[in-house]
């Protein structure tokens, strides 16, 4: 480390050590925490997949291996966790996608027309959608979600005469109802405080132009906007992700429901574990993909 | 329009009295709540904000993990977890009974886990807002460290976050209605419980929405109030 370069004979300086600080010891303890408890979770994986791997191996061993293989097997109960509820658990998590895809597009639809509302100079329709968005973003998702799934029951006999009790009766469509209503006050706001953030000059350099108002709007404004709103875009989608969990207290079997019905059967602490696993695994991927579009889209203002 | 008076007034023919312990133990939840999470948010950021590798990874695991959960989820993994936990434990000397963890304690503190993973952010966040100059200027003055934070960063730390802290409390206020699923008797609950026995779900569950409407609203005056209080030094410049 101290040897004298050749060419000029001068030593490079010693890396001073680093002492060890409070602030380094605490680190190192709480590393060793996540360590242990990233573990516990292998433990739990190979607990699971101890069968799997013993049935695949059986055929290429021979002698000795292949009969504690074969009594691993039969004498013990290897059935695991996941080899009874990895379907139910696929299904779940199918489920919650379609809840969160769903109610996702018809919110960003709907969110077009009351963000216009919002922003209108006239309070006949900014009023009303005011009040909208504050209501929805001023509640529980889970009270909103009662309301109409509970709610509308109130009104059975009014709603099987326009013919709509089909659809306030089914739990699904409740739910995508209810939170396409929640995430499309959200994504109002969001696409309005896009817009308006475009600074006027935008506006006046295109009527300078002689651009229509259309044009402007689509071609220059909207551009711009949709920039700023792809960071909160990506954080609505994650916050849908995560709320979409409530659709599981009104029994729909989305990948939490799936997780409640697991556990109730086999109370294994378990079920759980590997739903939080699933969760951080598309939270964690949709963040890391959203970073990608996000630079990807903004690269032309990196300097 | 009377029939619906009747049902919320207070007394023997009401539900006004439920649900006003409904709403009262929202409320004490939400805020007993919030000073551990704004402590532990405070600490986290402190461990994200230090030059030490580990320390700083070990707490953006923290927050990858709360952050990323539902927080019904999490709100499980401690309900059931601490359960688990405690059974466990009493196992080992030898006790064996069945435990049930009180649900507003469990979502006390599945609230703060999650409450202080986002505070955290916004913590560092006003950290790095802070110019390193005001470190340099307490050690001019001759305060160590602790007193550096205490009387010069912090004061500024609390009017950078107060805004992120504001939404996280708005935020925290309706994510106690989970807690309403473990069996916490809360708005929600008390409100489902008279949806039930009156038959008038909407009545009862649209209340509920009012009310937490309302609290928002009571929220929001009282943020802005301590906003201005923390701003009062502006004003003079």
């Amino acid at each position: 480390m101290t040897a004298a370069a050749p060419d000029t004979g001068l030593k490079s300086p010693v890396s001073s050590k680093r002492p060890w600080t409070s602030a380094r010891i605490t680190g190192h303890v709480l590393m060793a925490l996540w360590v242990i408890a990233g573990f516990y979770l292998l433990v739990y994986l190979i607990g699971n997949l101890e069968k799997p791997i013993l049935q695949t191996a059986l055929p290429y061993l021979s002698g000795e291996w292949a009969e504690y293989a074969r009594e691993r097997i039969s004498t013990y109960d290897l059935d695991s966790f996941l080899g009874r509820y990895w379907k139910q658990y696929i299904h779940g998590f199918v489920v919650t996608l379609e809840i969160v895809g769903i109610s996702l597009v018809l919110g960003a639809t709907l969110s077009v027309p009351l963000a216009a509302a919002r922003a209108s100079r006239w309070w006949v329709f900014s009023g009303p959608a005011y009040a909208y968005v504050y209501f929805f973003r001023g509640t529980p998702l889970l009270a909103q979600t009662f309301l109409i799934y509970y709610g509308f029951g109130s009104f059975r006999p009014a709603l099987e005469t326009v013919g709509l009790w089909w659809f306030f009766r089914d739990a699904f469509y409740c739910v995508i109802f209810a939170f396409s209503l929640n995430t499309a006050a959200y994504q109002a706001e969001i696409l309005r405080g896009a817009i308006q953030n475009v600074v006027r000059g935008q506006w006046e350099g295109a009527y300078a132009l002689g651009l229509s108002r259309p044009v402007t709007f689509f071609k220059i404004i909207l551009p711009q906007a949709l920039m700023v709103a792809l960071r909160p875009y990506g954080n609505e989608i994650i916050l849908m992700i995560k709320g979409s969990a409530i659709a599981s207290i009104v029994t729909i079997y989305d990948l939490m429901g799936e997780t409640r019905r697991a556990y109730s059967r086999s109370y294994d602490f378990q079920a759980y574990i590997w739903a939080a696993l699933a969760y951080l695994m598309i939270v964690e991927t949709l963040r890391r993909v959203w970073d990608r579009i996000e630079a990807r889209l903004t690269r032309h203002l990196k300097r | 329009m009377n029939e619906a008076l009747t049902l919320l007034s207070f007394g023997e023919h009401g539900w006004g009295d439920t649900i006003a312990r409904g709403v009262l133990v929202t409320v004490s939840l939400a805020i007993a709540t919030l000073p551990f999470g704004l402590l532990l948010g405070f600490v986290i950021a402190l461990a994200k904000n230090s030059s030490e590798p580990s320390l700083k990874l070990a707490a953006n695991i923290y927050t990858t993990i709360f952050r990323g959960l539902p927080e019904l989820l999490t709100l499980f993994l401690v309900y059931f977890g601490v359960q688990i936990a405690i059974q466990q434990g009493l196992k080992l000397i030898g006790v064996e009974t069945y435990v049930e963890v009180n649900s507003f304690v469990a979502g006390m503190v599945a609230l703060a886990l999650v409450f202080s993973s986002y505070a955290s952010e916004a913590f560092l966040s006003a950290f790095r807002g802070i110019p390193q100059g005001q470190y340099e200027g307490g050690s001019a003055l001759g305060l160590n460290r602790y007193q550096t934070m205490w009387l010069i960063i912090l004061p500024q730390l609390i009017r950078l976050a107060l805004p992120a802290l504001g939404n996280l409390w708005l935020i925290l206020l309706k994510e106690t209605s989970l807690v309403s699923v473990v069996g916490l008797a809360d708005l929600i609950r008390e409100s489902g419980i008279a949806a039930r026995v009156t038959k008038e779900p909407f009545l009862f569950f649209g209340i509920a929405c009012l009310i937490y409407l309302i609290l928002a609203m009571i929220s929001s005056a009282g943020l802005t109030r301590i906003e201005r209080w923390t701003k009062r030094g502006d004003a003079a410049r």
